[in-house]
């Protein structure tokens, strides 16, 4: 029964995780805006998000024979895996490719994908609880 | 948790956005202040930034942080003035090599970034609200 509402939130709870992540990584482009020879990055969230999800399509995994090997699907792992550096649009003479407006375009879209997925969270709370409630 | 990541990490970056006002706010100060032509005057100085991680486990997403403070080495400017009791020989007096329109640049683009930083706390925030409020009501 447990297992089941947790198959029913895996799918929000990955991707409001990975969501989490791309803010920080955008957050980060915003910050160093400024820093000579910072290169922006993103997550490829599609790829990041079928990795997470273990699809046929994700990364390779490497097998485990004993407890004290590395995982290689840890989120460190992962995550380097689908990190790429943005392209740059207006080059500039500090080596600097965060442009700011993509940045902030990037962040608010993020923001919005991330308070949808707390919705749809919400709302798979809400269906559970209607199914337990006795009378109504 | 990466949303919290997301405040140091903007906190970083307006600590080093003050710093670069702090610089400016100082050339600007400093831009009228004569010295005499072969003494050590004050120098222009420019803050350089570099990326530093807030959180070890957490590489992809760097902060700021002030690398260093680069004096401008740029020759004072001469300023002919045979009154001045600093003016030299031939009546000039050194001023600092402070370009005011580069520091009012300076100025805006930095106080641009502060803002921009402030927005993406904002957002960090109410986003951390929102999870926090999650099959709430």
């Amino acid at each position: 029964m447990l297992s089941k509402i947790d198959n029913e939130l895996a799918f929000v709870q990955s991707a409001l995780d990975l969501r989490a992540r791309r803010q920080e990584i955008l957050a980060a482009n915003i910050a160093n805006a400024d820093t000579p020879n910072y290169k922006a990055r993103d997550l490829d969230f599609a790829a990041a998000l079928k990795g997470a999800m273990g699809s046929a399509n994700g990364p390779l995994k490497l097998s485990q024979t004993s407890s004290r090997h590395l995982s290689s699907m840890d989120l460190a792992g992962g995550m380097a895996a689908t990190l790429k550096y943005r392209s740059v649009v207006q080059p500039s003479i500090d080596g600097n490719t965060v442009d700011p407006d993509v940045e902030r375009a990037h962040f608010a879209d993020n923001a919005l994908h991330y308070q949808f997925l707390l919705d749809r969270a919400g709302g798979a709370f809400k269906t559970m609880s209607m199914a337990l409630a006795p009378n109504q | 948790m990466s949303l919290t990541n997301v405040f140091q990490i903007a906190a970083s970056a307006l600590s080093a956005q003050s710093m670069r006002l702090n610089a400016v706010a100082s050339n600007l100060a400093n831009a009228d202040s004569a010295h005499a032509s072969t003494g050590e005057g004050y120098k222009a100085k420019q803050v350089v930034f570099q990326a530093v991680a807030v959180n070890k486990s957490a590489p992809w997403a760097p902060g700021v942080r002030m690398k260093e403070v680069v004096e401008d080495t740029s020759p004072a400017r001469l300023v002919y003035d045979p009154k001045h009791p600093l003016a030299n020989g031939q009546g000039y007096v050194a001023y600092p090599n402070v370009d005011p329109v580069e520091e009012m640049v300076n100025m805006i683009s930095a106080s641009r970034s502060y803002q921009t930083n402030v927005e993406v706390m904002s957002t960090a925030k109410s986003l951390l609200q929102r999870t926090l409020a999650i099959a709430q009501s």
